[in-house]
């Protein structure tokens, strides 16, 4: 009896090809967004990942401030005092510590000859090669002089060498950053996408003495990046970066540091924490419409009851129970609703491909997922078709009959 | 087995049938008491003019509706009390409908139509289509079953309603003004084959009509005046 009533439902839905269609639209929007936001959120979180896991575990970053995602809040903080090179070569002292990568950025435009390009500037010192496990692809990294005598040399990452130098070789040119004329001594290997989609290869390195002497004209330093010994744990080497900056930076017992020391764990699990809140956001505003397009099964199939009052009189007539009327009314929603699931979830996985190749993230499409939205489409369908299958029921077979 | 001489059940026993609608002021009496009984292998054709009661009678009869009192026993069981799941399933088994405005599904074809009332009794398709060929066979119709019903006349599509209740070999066949939609020469060939289902094949026929020449093809003709049974002519072995 249920195959009959599925097969009748598709004969109903065949019949009227374009309503049954504008019928689950609201269906397929719904999963396909659904399924899309979280094919990409996965994804994405792949991605996150990935891109830390290549950093290493071992890897500490130490910033002024508190440690936080996302843009200041409230301006009237004073700024917490920077770093200096002096820190970074104490932290280097630690037992702990393997490499030490002090860092300051700037973003600059670099010209060469009349090609130029609009980048981030790192001052580091090689060390920042070893911390972030960073091959040079030509050319050579910093030597020890140039990085003591603060020289006019660069190391290009890809972005910024194809913007400047196209297919050619820049390995001994000379690039232009401001007024200062600057030797290219080789290009970095390419990194592709960061956590968040930035490109990572969008960068010219430069020794920090360089940068802070002739670009930014302080001796500061923003940042500085540890990579621990293997034997060290992340927890240790926290410890000890933290004791020792606090005894530098006089911090009195019982203040609270102005500077934070985060380990890599932590960041990635903001990340993915961000990513699963973005992605559950914007999921349930997905799942309303999921919502709509039941609302607007229910609407047609109240409609077809009506229409077919005299279908339900004579089946009644012929024997149908109450029961059996529900069911073929119920089966027919349930079928337009998983019609529409099918589709949404073809187009979902469809846009999540696309997307996923365009901010150049993994396809990550989940059985799981398909399922429920499968699964949901299908409760859709039983809730929202109900009500209108009840109708039906209800019909008294005298009524029915006189239905014109 | 000891008593007096068992009397077959009657088919149909109506005792004291009565159906009301509404109430209070608006009450109408659509049947005012009602005593009847038809055989197994009767023809019967129920009479009366609009109102009187007559299409209320078949609608009873045929576990559509429920009388408001009195006692309706089909083949001894008590119709009355029955739920609508239950009537459901009599109507399943027992009999089939045929309407003055034939209700055949528009979108199904002849074949569809008559396998109908076989879906509802769970018979696998195979089964369904040979029966349904059989019954579209019998009223004449062989080489039509993929014919719907906008492309059969009047009397076809009265043909296959009577397929259609004839498919499910049913005890009785209810015809609610048969030929009222029809022009008299179909009328009476729809009649003529009613009275072959009839006399062939044993099937109890209750037919409404207000068209005195339609009674004539019944064996028995009762009279409906404002839900009261007036006249009953031709019961067999009445005196």
């Amino acid at each position: 009896m249920i195959w009959e009533s599925v097969a009748l439902a598709f004969t109903a839905i065949i019949r009227n090809k374009l309503r049954s269609f504008l019928t689950v639209l609201g269906v397929v929007i719904g999963v396909a967004a659904v399924i899309a936001m979280v094919t990409i959120g996965q994804g994405s979180s792949a991605q996150v990942s990935a891109s830390v896991e290549s950093l290493g575990t071992n890897v500490l970053s130490v910033r002024p401030g508190k440690f936080r995602m996302g843009p200041p809040i409230g301006g009237a903080t004073a700024q917490p005092p920077k770093f200096d090179i002096k820190d970074a070569e104490a932290i280097a002292d630690l037992p702990s510590v393997a490499f030490v990568a002090p860092q300051v950025t700037t973003a600059l435009t670099v010209v060469a000859g009349n090609a130029n390009s609009a980048t981030q500037v790192y001052g580091t010192t090689g060390d920042y090669l070893k911390v972030q496990n960073w091959a040079v692809a030509s050319g050579r990294p910093f030597a020890d002089v140039e990085l003591d005598a603060g020289s006019p040399v660069c190391l290009l990452g890809q972005t910024v060498r194809a913007d400047l130098f196209g297919k050619a070789d820049p390995v001994g040119a000379r690039i232009r950053i401001k007024t200062l004329s600057c030797q290219v001594i080789g290009v970095m290997a390419a990194r592709g996408a960061g956590s968040f989609g930035q490109d990572q290869d969008d960068l010219i390195l430069m020794p920090i003495k360089t940068v802070q002497r002739r670009l930014v004209g302080n001796s500061e330093v923003e940042s500085i990046s540890i990579a621990l010994r293997k034997v060290a744990t992340s927890a240790d080497g926290v410890d000890q970066v933290s004791a020792l900056l606090r005894d530098r930076r006089r911090i009195a017992l019982g203040e609270e540091d102005n500077f934070s020391v985060t380990d890599m764990a932590e960041i990635s699990s903001v990340l993915t924490g961000i990513n699963t809140v973005l992605t559950g956001l914007l999921s349930s505003v997905a799942a309303v419409s999921l919502l709509v397009g039941g609302i607007g099964i229910m609407n047609i199939m109240l409609v077809s009851v009506t229409e077919r009052t005299r279908e339900i009189g004579i089946r009644l007539a012929v024997g149908a129970s109450a029961g059996q009327v529900l069911m073929q009314f119920l089966v027919e929603a349930v079928v337009l609703s998983l019609l529409g699931g099918v589709l949404g979830i073809a187009v979902g996985l469809g846009l999540a491909f696309v997307a996923s190749t365009f901010m150049s993230i993994p396809f990550a499409p989940s059985g799981a997922v398909v399922a429920l939205a499968f699964g949901f489409s299908a409760l859709v369908g039983v809730v929202f078709g109900y009500f209108p299958a009840r109708r039906a029921a209800r019909l008294d077979p005298i009524e029915a009959l006189r239905h014109q | 087995m000891k008593g007096p001489i068992r009397v077959a059940e009657p088919l149909i026993r109506l005792r004291e049938v009565a159906r009301v609608y509404g109430s209070g002021e608006a009450e109408v009496r659509a049947l005012a008491g009602v005593s009847l009984t038809i055989d197994k292998g009767e023809f019967v054709a129920i009479m009366g003019a609009s109102g009187s009661g007559k299409s209320t009678a078949m609608n009873i009869i045929g576990f559509l509706d429920r009388p408001t009192s009195g006692e309706y026993l089909f083949q001894g069981v008590p119709v009355q009390s029955l739920d609508a799941d239950q009537r459901a399933l009599l109507r399943r088994h027992t009999l089939g409908f045929v309407f003055q405005g034939f209700n055949l599904l528009p979108r199904a074809t002849a074949l569809e139509n008559v396998e109908l009332p076989l879906i509802y009794k769970g018979m696998p398709k195979a089964r369904r289509v040979a029966l349904a060929k059989a019954a579209l066979e019998t009223v004449g119709l062989k080489g039509r079953e993929d014919s719907n019903p906008s492309q059969l006349s009047g009397g076809q599509q009265q043909r296959v309603a009577i397929a259609r209740a004839l498919a499910g070999s049913p005890q009785l066949i209810l015809a609610d003004e048969p030929t009222g939609n029809l022009d008299s020469k179909r009328s009476y060939e729809i009649m003529a084959l009613l009275q072959v289902l009839n006399r062939e094949s044993g099937i109890t026929i209750v037919m409404v009509t207000h068209e005195e020449d339609i009674a004539a093809f019944a064996g028995r003709r009762l009279v409906f005046v404002d839900g009261i049974l007036t006249e009953d002519h031709g019961k067999v072995g009445a005196p």
